[in-house]
């Protein structure tokens, strides 16, 4: 080979231009890299908002009144029986109680400003307390009431000025002044997991909304899972391949992307225009759902029946199993496990969707949890949007407390989703 | 004896054929329930349509500048007073569609790509779980952060620099919807990206291209259609979508281009309309279900079109 020699440019030139190509290369590789990042960083950014704003809803101000329970102030005689104890106006009583503990206030504005200090709710717990503790009737007590939102929410805040504009200065001194008492604490709030809705955002709770979510859940199931699994067996196991069926195949996929919204025009048109069911029932929520859940169902039957291998059907055809006894017997227990996979997906999905439960009526105000399928009700997602649309500010915070109650459950939903596909998956 | 069990065989038998009819029959109307919901939905959104186009032409509705339909509400108005001119609903979900579109493509498909070129298989496994939670995550509560931390987020921001932002912003419905479409873009994208044959690629590295440059101008060439595809199935979830843009952008219609004001979609205004206490047969309620049947068959069309090229994409190569 003769000696070459190239000019000494060339080289460098080379050099720099993998140099250059290796740097494009590391920003390419970062830009893909940060696209994840983004996204994920937004949704721990997401959920750490919800859970700071949300944790509020769980615990509550409580405020310590000396409640003068003697029989004088109850305005009650010597001998009286239980059921005089019911009639007493508690009302009263807790407005006096709290003005006893500021008694330099006076004047009406100044004691409505006081009273108002105690939550909508603190007559009713006033007179639970009474009932249920007859026998300290007579002497005066130290009880523990729940605070008015605002007075929480300032509580709740660190006695920031700017979280309570509600609040008037007066106010802020009496809070400061049961503070340096130690007479204000906050406690777990257990009503906000066993009351039902209100316009109060200190009595407000959940237990209402879970309740209406719970039937609705409940009817779509019954109705999309026995459909849905019994139209995958049929498509999967029985169907002809002809243009029917690939119509129908094709019918079910553009099903499962229509926008939840239409479901809910047409159970708004059909189940209460046609059928005259009654509006904001459960019963028709649970009904919407199901059409909505029940293409994917379909889908994730069809796949899991897909899953087993056809030498089980063969041989249970072999020893003499007609086909339906072969598809019953055999196929479909196997196929179970990823079935029902699929169809908690598929509730865990219905449990949060909100826009064709609003179509079919159920947004409007309802403070007794429902009992039977038929009443008005509410559902978990709906009770966020009513919420989060309340002007009052305390609502905000019960709004995200109420969002992490339904992402409680979707989690639950979908860890157990989770334990059954590990725990039944075969591979054959 | 053979003889006498004959005949208890053929009843058996004739028994077990009527049992296994009636089975077919459960099993065949179960899955014609599919054909019912489309005829279901369809019929009952055509027919109430119909009566609304018999008291405002189809023209004024598809074309019309103006939406107003509280005006029909009052008793001293004939029922078709209202303004019912579609244009501005459309414009507005165009505009927060075109807003989420904006945000997901690019981070969906950027992580798709990394996912499936770059990650590793563990890496690959923990994120694209943590993905999918996105898009669990109940509509509802999407809506709740637009309006509560994204919008006062966005109108703090923009008074800081000079621009006026309204308090419900096309900006921050489509933002926070763009975040919720991501991992539908990016499952469909991996999908695509992985269904490229390796001969390719390793064509690619045979002449010299670094990996950044092989997938550039090889592996997103031929994946781009399928991408395209899976962008039209995001659009369709994106012009359905409901509960974000209820909560987040506005009530008012409103015709503009500028995604800081304030818009109203289709959604919206289905919504707005039925949700209110007015009797089912009202223009204002027939209104809701005209712009369902747009509504159905723009979502209809985009899915048909964009799921027949992803399954073509798809299978390209196989």
């Amino acid at each position: 080979m003769t000696e070459q020699s190239y000019p000494p440019n060339l080289v460098t030139d080379a050099v720099d231009g993998v140099r250059k190509r290796h740097r494009k290369e590391i920003r390419f590789r970062l830009l893909g890299l940060s696209a994840i990042l983004a996204s994920l960083g937004f949704l721990v950014f997401f959920i750490a908002s919800i859970v700071t704003t949300g944790y509020g809803a769980f615990v509550k101000t409580v405020v310590l009144v000396d409640v003068d329970l003697t029989l004088d102030s109850l305005g009650l005689e010597d001998g009286y029986t239980p059921k005089d104890l019911e009639e007493i106006s508690y009302r009263t009583v807790a407005r006096n109680a709290i003005r006893d503990m500021f008694p330099e206030v006076s004047g009406r504005s100044a004691r409505r400003e006081l009273t108002g200090l105690l939550g909508a709710g603190a007559e009713f717990e006033l007179k639970d307390f009474v009932l249920k503790n007859p026998d300290l009737v007579g002497a005066p007590q130290s009880f523990w009431m729940t605070a008015s939102d605002d007075f929480d929410l300032f509580n709740k805040g660190g006695a920031r000025e700017e979280t309570a504009t509600q609040l008037s200065s007066q106010q802020k001194d009496w809070y400061r002044s049961l503070l340096r008492d130690s007479r204000v604490k906050t406690t777990f709030n257990a009503s906000f997991l066993t009351a039902s809705d209100s316009r109060d955002p200190e009595l407000a709770g959940v237990w209402g909304a879970i309740k209406g979510s719970f039937f609705a859940l409940g009817i779509c199931l019954l109705l999309s899972f026995t459909v849905g699994v019994l139209a995958a067996i049929y498509l999967e196991e029985f169907a002809p391949k002809n243009r029917w069926t690939s119509l129908l195949e094709v019918n079910i996929n553009n099903l499962a992307a229509v926008p939840s919204i239409t479901y809910g025009l047409l159970g708004l048109a059909i189940f209460l225009g046609i059928f005259g069911l009654p509006r904001s029932a459960s019963l028709v929520g649970g009904m919407v759902l199901a059409l909505m859940t029940l293409p994917t169902i379909i889908i994730s039957s069809r796949v899991s029946l897909q899953a087993v291998p056809p030498s089980i059907r063969e041989a249970a055809l072999g020893i003499g199993a007609s086909h339906i006894q072969a598809v019953f017997h055999h196929v479909v227990p196997l196929a179970l496990p990823g079935m029902l996979t699929g169809t908690i997906i598929g509730m865990a999905r219905a449990l949060g969707e909100t826009a064709p439960l609003l179509m079919i009526g159920m947004v409007a105000f309802i403070a007794d949890a429902p009992a039977s399928v038929l009443d008005p009700a509410s559902a978990l997602p709906v009770q966020v949007y009513l919420w989060a649309d309340s002007p009052e500010r305390a609502f905000a915070e019960k709004t995200a407390g109420a969002i992490l109650v339904l992402l409680a459950f979707l989690v639950a939903m979908n860890m157990a989703a989770v334990v059954l596909r590990k725990r039944f998956e075969k591979r054959w | 004896m053979a003889l006498a069990s004959d005949k208890d065989l053929a009843g058996h038998r004739q028994s077990q054929l009527a049992i296994e009819r009636v089975v077919r029959f459960v099993l065949v109307s179960c899955a014609a329930t599919a054909i019912f919901i489309t005829l279901g939905i369809i019929g009952s959104l055509f027919f109430e349509a119909m009566r609304f186009f018999r008291d405002v032409p189809v023209l004024d509705f598809l074309f019309g500048l103006e939406w107003s339909p509280q005006t029909a509400l009052r008793a001293d108005q004939v029922a078709a007073s209202g303004r019912f001119g579609a244009v501005p609903l459309f414009a507005g979900t165009a505009l927060t569609s075109i807003v989420a579109l904006t945000i997901s493509a690019p981070l969906g498909i950027f992580s798709a790509i990394y996912l499936s070129e770059y990650a590793t298989l563990g890496t690959r496994n923990l994120i694209k779980p943590l993905l999918e939670i996105l898009a669990g995550i109940p509509t509802v509560v999407y809506g709740f952060f637009a309006a509560l931390v994204i919008a006062p987020a966005l109108r703090n921001y923009g008074a800081q620099i000079g621009l006026d932002v309204a308090s419900e912003s096309a900006l921050a419905a489509g933002l926070v919807m763009g975040v919720m479409i991501i991992p539908l873009i990016s499952s469909i994208s991996d999908d695509i990206i992985s269904a490229v044959p390796r001969s390719l690629r390793e064509g690619s590295y045979g002449l010299g291209a670094t990996k950044s440059e092989t997938i550039r101008k090889v592996v997103l060439p031929a994946a781009l259609p399928g991408i395209a595809g899976g962008i039209l199935l995001a659009t369709s979830r994106a012009v359905g979508e409901t509960m974000i843009v209820v909560m987040a952008a506005g009530l008012a219609a409103n015709l503009t281009a500028n995604p800081l004001e304030a818009v109203t979609t289709v959604t919206v205004q289905i919504v707005v309309l039925l949700t209110g206490d007015q009797e089912f047969d009202s223009t204002k309620t027939l209104a809701a279900f005209a712009l369902g049947l747009t509504l159905f068959f723009v979502t209809l069309t985009l899915n048909v079109i964009g799921s027949q090229i992803v399954r073509r994409f798809r299978e390209q190569y196989d």
